[in-house]
């Protein structure tokens, strides 16, 4: 198994407030990778360290490495960084003011894709890939806003494939979301391991359950535990994470 | 995918134009800021002398200006912010249909009528009343139209900056003194307007800031004097309009006095912006 | 309020306080009523004052080119209107893009830290009298306007029927960069706002995208607030239109419609403010007060047309919110 992303020593602040400390762990390549614990124990801030979104609030701070196949990302350039790292945000964020296929090409239209075949057959993968295609293709031209929300949640999915990243981060991408359209998005992570690593953070252990092969459990900004999905939720080594996951507390 | 080459270097070298670009143009606000005020210092401070703050204009000085914007100022905040406030009031506590969104409306539209067109209004309306019997025509220049037409600009100011105050007041804060059975308007009158009170202050200094300097309605109201106050019923000077007459007349040794008289309505306009900032900031320390 | 006129006060003061309540709010609403009262009654009085320059002239006012306040009688607008819409003009030209970098700056790509402080000096802008700016504009602006500015722009494009005649300074030309100055907080503060109604969720979908900071800007922020954008612009060209005294003492005063923007002109405020007092007959008096009218009616139309866009911009953002 390939070593996609590693972390070592990540602490955050925002301001004074140590959102997460000292956090070492590894992410395995074409694999998903579930981090689950209460809220606030810092699951949002360690992924968004990971593209450096993180950086993007006023007075926010990082310290220790995240390494992309050996790079450190905080020695790189943040846009080249989050170009390899796409992010799937908890509110599906479309761009209101443009098309359903504007909005799968903004990205690559950054990058200065112009040729228009090349745009349409971008978009096309990328909405397939996020299992949109059929729903949206006779309305390519109609607003982001205008679909439900789960198809919009799918749209950015599509947004953030288009532009080809490694590693896809989903910071709780169906807490908005109903049970159905949940479960679409939870076979789309399934699927889309074949061509990228994904990180999911989630308050829903059943879905860390469902679709994850490696979890790592997170409380009051410290990692507990990370293992192998199965073992982290049938032999837990740790009491912390135990009493979480039989629901004693969270 | 392949990405053009050197794309990445170009976006970095456009996104660092842009940042500088979009900073020149704050720079290129902040220059004639600036020149203004170092104008007015160099040159308003040879023409300032106790000897002119305590003088007439019409011997060279401008202390009738002074006393005059004073009592416009004083006047016209006795009239405007117990009516401007009132209708902020009646915006914030009673405005939530149908007719409060229209007066909402037409109030945010009167903030936006040319100051020149409430000087000929106040003109025509103290003309008109003087000639059915009301007053008297002679009234068309004197203390209390240019009362008129600066409250006319403040009134509809206040009541947006007031309704705005109030709103900021919690609804928990509202609540928590109807909960103890306290009759809705005097919650309004003892719990929200004394919570919103330094915002309301904000509101008030603000609301005098923008007619303090206003010219244009004088030209045709309160007209000038080169006389010590004499009577609300009399023509009066103010400092804006001093700086006009200066400024446009042919001495040389006036033009330079109005950068004096402008010296000291800009202070007067800092003292009262930066008062009003100063009113915020406390707010939020007490918190 | 109904559960409380009933448990409240099983002893005293019911009728008191409910007497109470409906005085004051009747009284609020009235004194509300009587504010929009004033707009109303400054439109019918100004209306009835100029009725008798309406009834004379009609229409031709409007396209009238002469102000004759001896016999015969014959007043016109045009040269006014024709200055106000080209100083308003380019105080649009000159001042929009200035503001939108402005807001474009203190919102979105600045150092936190220097914000606040850079906000509180641009708005100091709007601190300055009129007055002010025309003394600035007649001693500081039209020197540097005649003896360089001017002849370098004739230099270079001098063919043009724009820049033709002697530069003096006092023209169009300096009453627009005047306005221009003096609408900049307005545009820039109704900007940032538009801008600060933009979510962050926004920003944060093209950041993630790998979009550098100006291409957050323009992807996710410009786009997203253009309706205000739009708003702010209008209200900006309200502040211009109604501007008096700066363009007064800046334009030159001279009732001439010149292609040449290097020429002096006048516009409806100024025009007003230079001559009301001095109005020789009756029929003039009312030539003035329909001067105003048309100065009111320009800019309620552009006011209202401003809040109505901004307005909706507002409704919008709570939608997609």
């Amino acid at each position: 198994m390939a070593l996609k992303l590693h972390v070592e020593s990540l602490s955050a602040w925002y301001g004074e407030k140590l959102a997460i400390q000292d956090i070492t762990m590894d992410v395995e390549d074409h694999m998903v990778t579930a981090v689950i614990g209460p809220s606030g124990c810092g699951k949002s801030t360690l992924i968004r360290c990971l593209n450096r979104m993180h950086e993007t609030i006023p007075k926010a701070r990082v310290e220790g490495k995240v390494l992309l196949q050996g790079e450190d990302i905080y020695a790189a350039s943040p846009v080249s960084v989050r170009r390899r790292i796409g992010m799937v945000f908890q509110k599906a964020n479309p761009f209101p003011t443009m098309s359903i296929y504007d909005n799968v090409a903004a990205g690559l239209r950054l990058n200065g894709v112009r040729n228009r075949d090349e745009l349409d057959k971008a978009v096309l993968e990328s909405l397939k890939q996020a299992a949109l295609w059929d729903e949206v293709k006779d309305s390519l031209d109609k607003s982001g806003a205008s679909l439900s929300g789960g198809q919009q949640q799918r749209l950015c999915i599509a947004r953030a494939l288009a532009v080809k990243p490694e590693v896809l981060l989903m910071d709780e991408p169906c807490s908005a979301l109903d049970p159905i359209a949940t479960a679409k998005i939870e076979d789309l992570i399934f699927d889309l391991k074949k061509d990228f690593t994904l990180v999911v953070v989630t308050h829903n252990m059943q879905q860390a359950a469902r679709v994850s092969e490696t979890t790592a459990f997170m409380y009051l900004g410290k990692l507990i535990e990370v293992n192998n999905t199965r073992e982290l939720f049938e032999r837990p080594r740790e009491a912390l994470t135990e009493s979480y996951i039989t629901g004693r507390f969270g | 995918m392949k990405f053009p080459f050197n794309r990445d270097t170009r976006r970095r070298w456009i996104d660092l134009t842009m940042s500088i670009a979009a900073f020149v143009c704050v720079v290129i606000a902040i220059i004639p800021l600036g020149s203004i005020l170092i104008e007015a210092s160099i040159r308003g401070l040879q023409s300032l002398s106790p000897a002119v703050l305590t003088s007439t204009t019409g011997q060279g000085g401008i202390g009738n200006a002074i006393q005059g914007t004073l009592i416009l100022i004083l006047l016209s905040a006795l009239v405007s912010l117990p009516v401007g406030i009132l209708t902020g009031i009646y915006l914030a506590e009673f405005g939530k249909n149908r007719l409060g969104a229209a007066v909402r409306f037409f109030v945010e539209v009167m903030t936006q009528i040319p100051s020149m067109v409430v000087g000929i209004f106040v003109y025509s309306l103290v003309l008109e009343l003087g000639l059915i019997g009301l007053g008297s025509p002679r009234l068309v220049f004197s203390t209390i139209s240019g009362v008129l037409a600066l409250s006319t600009i403040m009134v509809p100011f206040v009541a947006r900056t007031s309704e705005e105050a109030l709103r900021l007041v919690s609804i928990a804060v509202r609540e928590s003194a109807l909960a103890l059975g306290i009759p809705r308007y005097r919650t309004i009158l003892r719990v929200v307007v004394p919570s919103a009170s330094s915002a309301l202050v904000t509101g008030s200094l603000l609301g005098i800031a923008r007619v303090a300097g206003e010219t244009a309605p004088l030209l045709v109201t309160a007209f000038g004097n080169n006389d010590w106050f004499r009577g609300v019923d009399q023509p009066i000077e103010s400092l804006p309009h001093t700086i006009y007459i200066w400024a446009t007349g042919p001495y040389v040794a006036q033009n330079q006095a109005a950068w004096g008289v402008s010296l000291v309505l800009v202070l007067m306009m800092l003292g009262l912006s930066i008062a009003s900032r100063v009113v915020i900031r406390l707010r939020s320390v007490s918190r | 309020m109904h559960f409380f006129r009933w448990t409240r006060g099983v002893g005293r003061g019911v009728s008191a306080d409910t007497l109470g309540e409906s005085l004051f709010r009747w009284f609020s609403t009235l004194v509300a009523l009587g504010v929009v009262g004033v707009l109303v009654l400054i439109a019918t009085l100004l209306f009835f004052e100029a009725e008798a320059s309406i009834r004379v002239f009609g229409w031709s006012f409007l396209g009238g080119t002469v102000w004759n306040p001896q016999p015969p009688l014959l007043f016109g607008a045009l040269p006014f209107v024709y200055g106000t819409l080209v100083t308003s003009a380019l105080a649009l030209l000159f001042g929009v893009p200035i503001s939108l970098g402005i807001a474009i700056f203190l919102s979105e790509l600045a150092p936190s830290w220097i914000r606040i402080p850079l906000t509180y000096v641009v708005e100091l802008l709007a601190a300055v009298p009129s007055v002010v700016y025309g003394l600035w504009g007649i001693f500081v602006l039209a020197p540097v306007m005649r003896t360089s500015i001017e002849p370098f722009i004739q230099g270079i494009f001098g063919f043009l029927p724009i820049f033709q005649g002697t530069p003096i300074g006092l023209d169009k030309l300096s009453a627009g960069v005047i306005l221009a100055i003096m609408i900049i907080p307005t545009i820039s503060s109704v900007s940032r706002e538009a801008f600060l109604a933009v979510p962050d969720s926004q920003r944060e979908a093209a950041l993630s995208l790998g979009a550098t900071r100006w291409e957050t800007t323009r992807l996710a922020v410009l786009r997203y607030a253009r309706a205000g954008l739009f708003g702010a612009i209008i209200l900006g060209l309200g502040r211009a239109v109604g501007e008096t005294m700066a363009v007064t003492m800046t334009i030159g005063n001279k009732n001439v419609i010149s292609v040449s923007l290097f020429d002096q002109g006048q516009t409806i405020a100024s025009w007003i403010a230079n001559n009301f007092t001095e109005a020789e007959t009756p029929l003039e008096l009312s030539a003035f007060i329909e001067l105003g009218l048309v100065l009111m009616l320009m800019s309620l139309i552009i006011n209202i047309f401003a809040r109505l866009m901004v307005a909706r911009v507002l409704r919008q953002g709570e939608g997609a919110a």
